[in-house]
């Protein structure tokens, strides 16, 4: 069956079309708003957003491999993106990505079985202040400890 | 002595409502401009300011404008650069997070100057939660009729919309952006033509940093010598360091431009943390080049430290401690570039690949002590060779580190 967005957010779209003189300058937030919906980019949601906008499919896939927010493929109900960056290992991000993999058991990239947890790393968040520091979906965590990790992990439902 | 002019109403509740800023000189700005100036004195003033951009490469704001053409028949569009995707750098969120509306009042006032109706203000996309605080700071200044149609009954229109990025440092750049905006891959483009002529939509435009839009209101309202008083000659005003490491008091701290940067860490950010040894600093974000322990007592503006042969980009300050081996902050370093070159060009895209691998390959403990002469090498073969400045961006500060220490690194490569 081929995605299909619901009325609410057919409307979204339709708002954010009418920022833009061109069509085509919607794709970053319609692919943001088709993730929302479904959780990843598969290709018949390329090819869905491609007919939305009047664009070919692979000028679709081309923005979606460039830009590392767009998955893929599905991740856990909780995406926690890890900063790798420098003002983060200063201060012992790299450990605690360590202990976060140990914790949930899987290898960097990977999904917990139960389908709650995938973990990545990424580059600097822009919360250098608050070295170190993790995005959950958009949720910002910093002044990270193991203590504050357990403890962030515990109120993820 | 701390200068608050960006950042003054940070601490106080709400700071980011419109009836708050309203009750501090909030869209006073803007009803000056209107009322006793027209978009050829504003132009004047904020070159006499002499406001140099915020974002990286430091060019003055009022020269930038002025390139945009008069008489056009196309639309003219203005993007806020909000990527914040220089490692390091923090001080944009704080502006869009504490006082939005200064920065609309500043958007408003550089669209009225050049004669532009449509503003974009394209912000990094893991900051949805400050997207979704600006949009509701544009709602309100919507509601209360400084944004919209025939603004203060001035007959001028002005709309600014947030436009998300997904991941991408290079999009940070300015003609990427504007690719990334018309919903493409951002790959740099070729300059000439520069976007003052043919930007986004092929229409004129300006591209200015957050920061430094909202140091305009300010120009407006205490006049351009003000500005220069408070920073220097050439280059006005204040700047908002932020303070990221090894230090007991990270965060930000708004101070004149030229402020030392021995004074910024060690009395404003408290100095090193855990009575640590101080071993490096990256003065400007990572794309600046490194400075060693006994540099630092150096001005923070962008002569100064364009003369110690490193830069003030981003005002970003990384405070490295004697404790960091040397070889992990090339790792970080390379490996951020190899990570983001978007791949256009041949030396930017396999140089930083092979001098990741080189380093790593140090780290793992199989280097040779030619491997480093070849990262000199594979750095100087991008240097200067690339469509983008992130070309130099990443060699400048490799460079750096090879050949400040280079004696630590050639410790860690067995006999
Ligand atoms: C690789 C690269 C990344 C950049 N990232 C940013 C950024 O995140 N934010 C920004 O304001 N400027 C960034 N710049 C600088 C912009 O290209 C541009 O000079 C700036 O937005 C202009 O605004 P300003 O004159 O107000 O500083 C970057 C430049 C390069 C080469
Ligand atoms: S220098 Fe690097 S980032 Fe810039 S256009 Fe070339 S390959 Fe892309
Ligand atoms: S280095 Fe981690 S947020 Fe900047």
């Amino acid at each position: 069956m081929s995605p299909e967005f619901s009325d609410k957010v057919k409307k979204q779209v339709q708002d954010i079309l009418a920022h833009y003189p061109e069509k085509k300058a919607a794709l970053l937030p319609v692919l943001h708003v088709a993730q929302q919906e479904f959780g990843f980019i598969g290709e018949d949601t390329e090819r869905m957003v491609a007919a939305l906008l009047d664009i070919k499919p692979v000028q679709v896939r081309e923005v979606v491999t460039f830009y590392t927010m767009y998955n893929r493929k599905p991740v856990g109900k909780y995406h926690i993106q890890v900063c790798s960056n420098l003002s983060c290992s200063l201060l012992g991000g790299a450990g605690l990505l360590d202990f976060l993999l140990k914790k949930l058991n899987i290898g960097l990239g990977e999904t917990t079985k139960d389908k709650k947890f995938t973990i990545s790393t990424v580059e600097c968040l822009g919360a250098c202040e608050q070295a170190p520091c993790m995005m959950v979906n958009f949720d910002y965590y910093g002044d990270l400890d193991e203590e504050k990790i357990d403890k962030i992990l515990d109120n993820l439902k | 002595m701390e200068e608050k002019l960006l950042t003054k109403l940070f601490e106080i509740k709400d700071s980011f409502t419109i009836d708050v800023y309203l009750k501090h000189d909030g869209y006073k700005a803007v009803e000056k401009a209107f009322q006793e100036m027209n978009p050829e004195s504003i132009l004047a003033e904020v070159k006499n300011a002499n406001l140099r951009g915020r974002g990286g490469a430091g060019f003055p704001a009022g020269v930038k404008w002025g390139f945009v053409p008069k008489g056009v028949d196309k639309p003219k569009y203005l993007c806020v650069n909000a990527d914040e995707g220089e490692p390091g750098t923090i001080k944009d969120r704080y502006i869009m997070t504490h006082n939005p509306h200064l920065l609309l009042e500043g958007i408003l006032i550089a669209s009225y100057c050049v004669g532009i109706n449509t503003a974009y203000i394209y912000i990094r996309g893991e900051y949805e939660n400050v997207a979704l605080g600006l949009e509701k700071a544009i709602a309100e200044a919507n509601a209360k009729g400084y944004l919209g149609k025939n603004i203060l009954n001035s007959g001028f229109d002005c709309q600014i919309y947030v436009h998300r990025g997904a991941g991408a440092y290079i999009c940070g750049e300015e003609t990427a952006l504007l690719e990334s905006l018309e919903g493409k891959r951002g790959n740099p483009r070729l300059k000439p033509p520069f976007p003052a002529l043919v930007g986004l939509f092929q229409s004129p435009t300006v591209i200015n940093n957050i920061e430094t839009l909202s140091n305009v209101p300010k120009i407006i309202l205490n006049g351009a010598e003000t500005f220069v008083q408070t920073g220097l000659p050439k280059d006005g005003g204040t700047r908002i360091f932020g303070v990221s490491g090894m230090v007991k008091k990270p965060g930000i701290y708004e101070m004149p431009v030229g402020t030392n940067l021995k004074e910024i860490i060690f009395e404003l950010a408290g100095g090193m943390k855990d009575g640590k040894t101080l071993k490096a600093v990256i003065p400007g974000g990572m794309s600046a080049p490194i400075l060693t322990a006994d540099e630092i007592d150096i001005n923070m503006d962008f002569d100064s430290l364009a003369e110690a042969k490193s830069m003030l980009g981003s005002a970003a300050i990384i405070v490295i401690d004697e404790d960091t081996s040397i070889l992990d902050v090339l790792k970080i370093v390379t490996k951020f570039y190899s990570h983001e070159s978007c791949g256009q060009c041949t030396p930017c895209r396999i140089g930083t690949k092979w001098i990741n691998k080189t380093v790593q390959r140090i780290a793992d403990g199989q280097g040779k002590i030619e491997d480093i002469d070849n990262i000199k090498r594979l750095a100087k073969n991008i240097l200067g060779k690339t469509l983008c400045p992130l070309g130099d961006a990443a060699a400048l500060p490799i460079l750096s580190i090879v050949n400040k220490f280079r004696q630590e690194i050639e410790s860690y490569i067995g006999n």
